[in-house]
């Protein structure tokens, strides 16, 4: 988790994080999957766009963004991500099993938005 | 000289072994791609060679090593649910394809599923390469959509008050369950252990269980 402390060390000097360096969402933080639609390969599945759930962990460290490199844009570039939860009865609404069962899935900053 | 027939033992027959149908389109494509990367000199055909040597070389006795490690050195099982793929490296197993590694560990409240609905993402530098049902639409449909019907086809029934996670693998994290230690295992040692522990244990559709 050597980003997390990099960013600790950052306050302890008050230095001020450019946009991006630190992470936006932590963990419990409760956030919506966008509902977007653009043409091409993207990793968020379908079926939980637009689903809401919570922020279980940062994942660390940042990661470069699949997304834009895979159509030759900001190649490089890193985004924090992030393992969000989601009940599946908030996915499927005749889910059947336990109220309790859910899901978990990695999730890059710029497909979520807080609610 | 020999005659092959002879030297063909075997207990039992069994078809022809031939290439039995016309290469389908993606078979095409690939061979046409890895010639002309190979005569544009971008990749050597010793490259290939050595990846498949590379992909051969992980199995799932790699995981189960991990796996049976955990469960003998709480120290090591700490550090490989802070961050499993610096805690498998320790153990000698390489990460070459770039990807991070959570390790889910099952306990007797929690029961954990690994699936990837957008395609075939696995731990293969711990597990090598998937079986073919993880890879097909049904179970990566259903995985997500009706777990617990999926892992009862599994001859695994989760009671009502155990929760069932499901991590569905899309990008850059991949996953490993650590199953729950079997009981009667007390005096077995760290291989015996990892005898044990299946594939199947560590994508979680099944318990670890001592043979009777």
């Amino acid at each position: 988790m050597s980003n997390t402390r990099g960013i600790l060390q950052a306050a302890h000097f008050n230095v001020v994080l450019a946009t991006g360096e630190a992470p936006i969402f932590k963990a419990g933080d409760r956030v919506r999957i966008l509902l977007r639609a653009p043409i091409g390969h993207y990793r968020v599945p379908i079926y939980l766009r637009g689903k809401h759930g919570s922020i279980e962990a940062v994942i660390e460290p940042a990661a470069v963004d699949n997304e834009e490199e895979g159509f030759g844009r900001n190649a490089g570039s890193k985004r924090h991500y992030y393992r969000v939860a989601i009940p599946m009865a908030e996915i499927w609404s005749d889910y059947a099993g336990s109220p309790r069962d859910g899901l978990r899935i990695e999730i890059f900053e710029t497909w979520l938005e807080r609610i | 000289m020999a005659d092959p027939e002879q030297d063909h033992h075997h207990d039992h027959d069994h078809a022809e072994i031939t290439q039995g149908e016309a290469p389908g389109y993606f078979d095409i494509m690939e061979t046409a791609v890895r010639e002309l990367l190979i005569e544009r000199k971008l990749i050597r055909a010793d490259e290939i060679r050595r990846q498949i040597e590379v992909i051969d070389s992980r199995t799932p006795a790699l995981g189960a090593k991990v796996v049976a490690r955990a469960w003998v050195d709480p120290s090591f099982k700490t550090r490989l649910l802070e961050n499993g793929r610096t805690a498998c490296e320790e153990l000698g197993i390489s990460f070459y394809d770039d990807t991070a590694l959570i390790v889910l560990e099952n306990t007797p409240c929690v029961h954990n599923l690994i699936v990837c609905t957008l395609c075939s993402c696995y731990p293969r530098p711990v597990l090598g390469l998937p079986p073919d049902w993880y890879k097909l639409k049904p179970y990566r449909a259903r995985a997500v959509s009706e777990p617990r019907a999926v892992l009862a086809e599994f001859g695994t029934e989760i009671p009502d008050d155990v929760e069932v996670r499901v991590s569905d693998s899309t990008a850059i994290v991949r996953y490993l369950v650590l199953p729950m230690r079997p009981d009667g295992t007390d005096d077995y040692d760290e291989q015996q252990l990892a005898d044990l522990v299946t594939r199947d244990a560590m994508i979680g559709v099944i318990p670890v269980r001592v043979e009777q």
